[in-house]
């Protein structure tokens, strides 16, 4: 990736451009965040996008969150060359977890998507190796869903 | 010759916590391997779910024994971003000033670890002893030696105490010229270098791909640190090197760790200079938070670590992410390794800092 910085404002226009269906959180925009909503059909070629044509080289985390009437997964991606670490927020249905696996473009999400999958039971489709990471292989449910319950406190 | 798996672990001296390298080797050269983790899984982010805002700052500490410190200031630093508090000045320079001393200890006791690693003791005792000093200067800073329990939500819970620049500028000048000694025991010795020079390649690109953060990565070459390039609290007042290696192997991260001690030492007495003498060191927070995310990243000793909060309105998050930079090493051990001798792996795997609290969660 030759080295060329972009501001925010810049990642903003171009990737609305190529996706006008992208939402972004103007009102938190910083100098070097940037947050914006997007659907799970085009989310394996906007990351496609960020990471070959606008220098987003690393994948900081990708964690779920249960909403209760649905699921969502939500990216944080950073470039080395401008700063900028953005977020995107993807929802899910509730009844069919199902997202792509951005593991091909970044080899660093491999094990998010794993525990994500291990917590939620989100299907990450493309996953090179979608199996439990942290709990026993024999597990029959996901903890960090709200209806599982903690117990205790 | 057949190809067979081994263990190294979960019991096994090269481990530093309870967590299972399988190797696959051909004769003594590794073909594969698989990190098995998930020993020390405590359901940290589902604790937190049933915990208010405060009473997680002690359980962030846990998250990593060695580091405890950046720990609760990366999770308090999240929480004012929801609630968008605005921290003291003074308070800033403290908790800058703690983040590099926590910097040095993590780094010693990883020194230390590596020392018994490739057989040498001395390496080991002559750490941990340096360590103490810095465990004291804690212990008269909040009163503890490891979790901290010293960030608050909107500052931090007390100001330093009396002669502390005193005894930390003390501190400070016996620890240069130890490290000197460190540089004079270990890199001037042929032992050392032969067990870590040229083992363990990864270049940057695959580093950077591999989502490898902190030292590991600068010791590739790559020049990313957060605190040079998304500076939090004051770094961006202060004045300060980026520690970089080019060699992509062990050696280099040795190195580039080394280095980094050094560098804390020059910051720490940057800060000295350039903080406010008195001051406010705290603000009441709100007992809830609103409802919205926040995300706060900082250079942990280790890496990138980074949180992401949901909350809800409540005194208790919805939902909180933490990203923790060796889970993400781990997970790229098996490119590290490939290609290695049985014999290489204590050495790769010791210069990468492993820390099982902080994975596992």
């Amino acid at each position: 990736m030759e080295n060329v910085t972009y501001s925010v404002e810049q990642v903003r226009d171009k990737v609305s451009q190529a996706f006008p269906d992208v939402v972004f959180d103007d009102a938190r925009m910083e100098a070097r965040r940037l947050y914006m909503t997007a659907d799970r059909s085009i989310l394996f070629n906007l990351c496609k996008l960020l990471k070959d044509e606008l220098g987003f080289c690393h994948c900081s985390l990708v964690s779920g969150v249960d909403r209760c009437d649905k699921f969502q997964t939500v990216y944080h991606i950073t470039s080395y060359e401008s700063n900028i670490t953005l977020e995107i927020v993807v929802d899910l249905p509730h009844d069919e977890p199902v997202v792509d696996s951005v593991t091909p473009l970044w080899g660093g999400a491999n094990w998010h998507e794993r525990e994500t999958y291990d917590m939620f039971g989100i299907i990450f489709k493309g996953h090179p190796n979608l199996k439990r990471l942290l709990l026993p292989e024999d597990y029959k449910f996901f903890p960090m869903r709200k209806d599982c319950s903690e117990g205790g406190l | 010759m057949a190809e067979m798996w081994i263990n190294m672990g979960p019991q096994h001296p090269m481990t530093h916590g309870l967590w299972n390298m399988r190797v696959k080797v051909d004769g003594e050269t590794i073909v594969d391997s698989e990190p098995v983790i998930g020993y020390l899984h405590r359901g940290w982010e589902k604790m937190v779910e049933n915990r208010t805002y405060p009473q997680i700052i002690p359980m962030a500490d846990r998250l990593c024994y060695g580091s405890s410190f950046t720990w609760s200031h990366v999770y308090c630093m999240t929480v004012e971003k929801l609630m968008d508090i605005e921290v003291p000045e003074r308070a800033k320079y403290i908790r800058a000033m703690s983040d590099e001393l926590q910097r040095i200890g993590s780094h010693l006791m990883w020194l230390a670890a590596i020392g018994t690693d490739l057989g040498n003791l001395t390496v080991f005792l002559y750490a941990t002893r340096d360590r103490e000093l810095f465990l004291d200067l804690f212990t008269s800073l909040c009163g503890a030696r490891m979790t901290y329990n010293y960030c608050r939500i909107g500052g931090v819970r007390n100001d330093a105490p009396e002669n502390w620049v005193r005894d930390l500028e003390r501190t400070l000048d016996y620890f240069e010229k130890r490290l000197k000694e460190y540089d004079m025991l270990i890199d001037k010795s042929k032992l050392f270098r032969m067990r870590m020079e040229g083992l363990g390649y990864m270049s940057a690109k695959d580093a950077i791909n591999a989502g490898i953060t902190g030292p590991v990565l600068r010791a590739s070459g790559v020049k990313y640190d957060i605190r040079h390039n998304d500076p939090y609290e004051v770094y961006d007042e202060l004045d300060w090197q980026m520690c970089t290696h080019d060699a992509c192997d062990t050696w280099a991260r040795y190195r580039v760790r080394m280095m980094e001690m050094q560098e804390s030492v020059n910051i720490v007495r940057d800060i000295l200079k350039k903080m406010p003498k008195s001051g406010p060191i705290r603000v009441k927070p709100p007992r809830a938070a609103p409802v919205g995310t926040a995300i706060a990243r900082m250079e942990d000793p280790r890496g990138e670590s980074l949180m992401y909060l949901v909350g809800d309105g409540t005194d208790k998050p919805y939902r909180l992410s933490v990203r923790s930079p060796l889970f993400v090493i781990l997970s790229a051990t098996p490119q590290l390794l490939k290609g290695s001798k049985i014999a290489d792996v204590p050495s790769i795997l010791g210069m990468l800092d492993v820390c099982m609290g902080e994975t596992d969660r």
